[in-house]
């Protein structure tokens, strides 16, 4: 296990301009200003935030997770991880922490993979693609299911062996730990709050989360 | 392997693209003709483009951060698109992606065409784009790729280190198609590559007529994911 690092924010809730509870199975996609802090709280601990990040004046130009791992030369995000878009631009900049790891490797849980994961009677059951899928249909503006790509799972640890083994550890997390962001341009957070009952990363109990945002002053 | 038909050959150069639709069990094997080439490849359902290479879902299925003899790759559908169904060199990479015109101009300089003809440097984005357009898709469906041949090891703090060395000269990987899919690949240096130089490596590729996966095949039984995501193939053929 690694060093874990926690970094809290001076940031406090009641001067958030936008403030929302999102259950566990709902999605939420938000425009994000740039020079905006974007915090992510895990209020019960264990839960799941599956988020992507795009260029809001062009969704092709969107959260590329090899890229952020690639030019941070590490595969876990933290306080100093900056999240870079396809096309190399910077989307945010990670500046509180006080989980200390999130995983950007194992994807979102989708109603197909969890047939190949558990079982092939699995289909019917939420996931995090579903929501994500709907919430793109929602927006609308053209963008479709090729807008769905590979996410940032905050509060998740899914560590790599030296070996090249990927395995998913219990979560570093615990209620009230959360992360925050800046954004550095004009960007659409897409989240899913993972429904996922098949695995213990959230001790088969899927938790809210809370979203807070601020104006830089 | 002797014995099994093949369909095609060619010659790939260094910095070089290609793509090729390949039919449900047609197998690719890509061979390092030198030793230390990369190849970046992703590869699409090739009836709903949409339905492509998941990384992810790839890794977490099977447990793995490397790729080798006996994995699948899966898609977002959670289908077996390509069986490695045979591997000399032993880790192929999933987590470095690609380059791009801006980290080959950082790392290289500039080499460009009107000046260098096909010495120029390309790029592995660009190269990417320009196949997937031949195919009517586009930026949208460049999506995180393997590097074939290619090697990065990871700390016990997370950091990412490029291996060096990792493909020997002669070394080949087999690619077993389990639906209809689009392969795209091209030929440029690993982004973490190292190396001061542009010198990209070329490979031979070959299309081999091969025969179905039999029950006790190694990638179908290699864990029940597997077997579950051959079942999904298997299904996506059932009323076709």
């Amino acid at each position: 296990m690694s060093t874990l690092v926690y970094t809290e924010s001076p940031f406090d809730a009641k001067d958030a301009v936008y403030d929302l509870v999102l259950p566990a199975g709902d999605g939420w996609m938000h425009e994000i200003r740039k020079g905006q802090h974007f915090r992510i709280v895990d209020i019960d601990g264990n839960q799941a935030a599956d988020t992507l990040f795009y260029n809001a004046n062009d969704f092709r130009d969107r959260y590329c997770a090899q890229r952020t791992i690639r030019e941070q030369a590490a595969i876990y995000l933290t306080t100093g991880s900056r999240l870079m878009s396809s096309r190399g631009s910077l989307l945010m900049t990670i500046v509180a922490d006080t989980c200390g790891r999130h995983d950007t490797l194992g994807g979102a849980c989708a109603a197909e993979s969890n047939q190949v994961r558990y079982s092939l009677d699995k289909r019917w059951m939420h996931s995090c693609r579903d929501t994500f899928l709907l919430q793109v249909l929602r927006w609308g503006r053209g963008a479709s299911k090729a807008d769905i790509t590979h996410n940032i799972n905050f509060f998740m640890n899914v560590p790599v062996t030296p070996e090249g083994g990927l395995s998913f550890e219990d979560g570093v997390s615990a209620g009230g730990r959360y992360v925050e962001m800046r954004a550095e341009m004009d960007v659409v957070a897409l989240i899913s709050n993972c429904p996922q009952l098949n695995n213990p990363c959230n001790a088969y109990n899927p938790t809210p989360v809370r979203l807070l945002i601020w104006n830089h002053v | 392997m002797s014995n099994i038909p093949i369909l095609h050959e060619e010659h790939l150069p260094g910095g070089g693209l290609w793509s090729c639709i390949l039919r449900r069990r047609v197998s690719l094997r890509i061979t390092d003709i030198e030793g230390g080439a990369n190849v970046g490849l992703m590869v699409y359902n090739a009836h709903c483009p949409s339905d492509r290479l998941n990384l992810p879902d790839t890794l977490k299925a099977q447990y793995t951060a490397r790729l080798t003899r006996g994995h699948v790759l899966m898609s977002d559908m959670g289908r077996a698109m390509l069986s490695i169904t045979a591997d000399e060199c032993g880790w192929h990479d999933p987590l470095g992606g690609h380059g791009d015109a801006r980290l080959v101009e950082q790392k290289y300089g500039k080499r460009n065409y009107q000046t260098a003809g096909n010495q120029w440097f390309r790029n592995a984005r660009d190269n990417f784009l320009i196949e997937l357009g031949k195919h009517g898709l586009g930026e949208k469906d460049l999506v995180a790729n393997l590097n074939l041949f290619s090697r990065l090891s990871v700390d016990p703090e997370g950091r990412l280190v490029f291996c060096p060395g990792n493909s020997q000269p002669g070394a080949s990987v087999e690619l077993r198609a389990e639906i209809h899919v689009l392969v795209v690949l091209n030929t440029c240096q690993h982004p973490l590559d190292p190396s001061q130089e542009y010198d990209p490596k070329p490979v031979k590729l070959a299309l081999l007529d091969t025969p179905p996966a039999a029950p006790d095949d190694l990638c179908r039984k290699l864990r029940g994911e597997n077997e579950r995501a051959f079942a999904l193939s298997e299904l996506y053929f059932a009323g076709a």
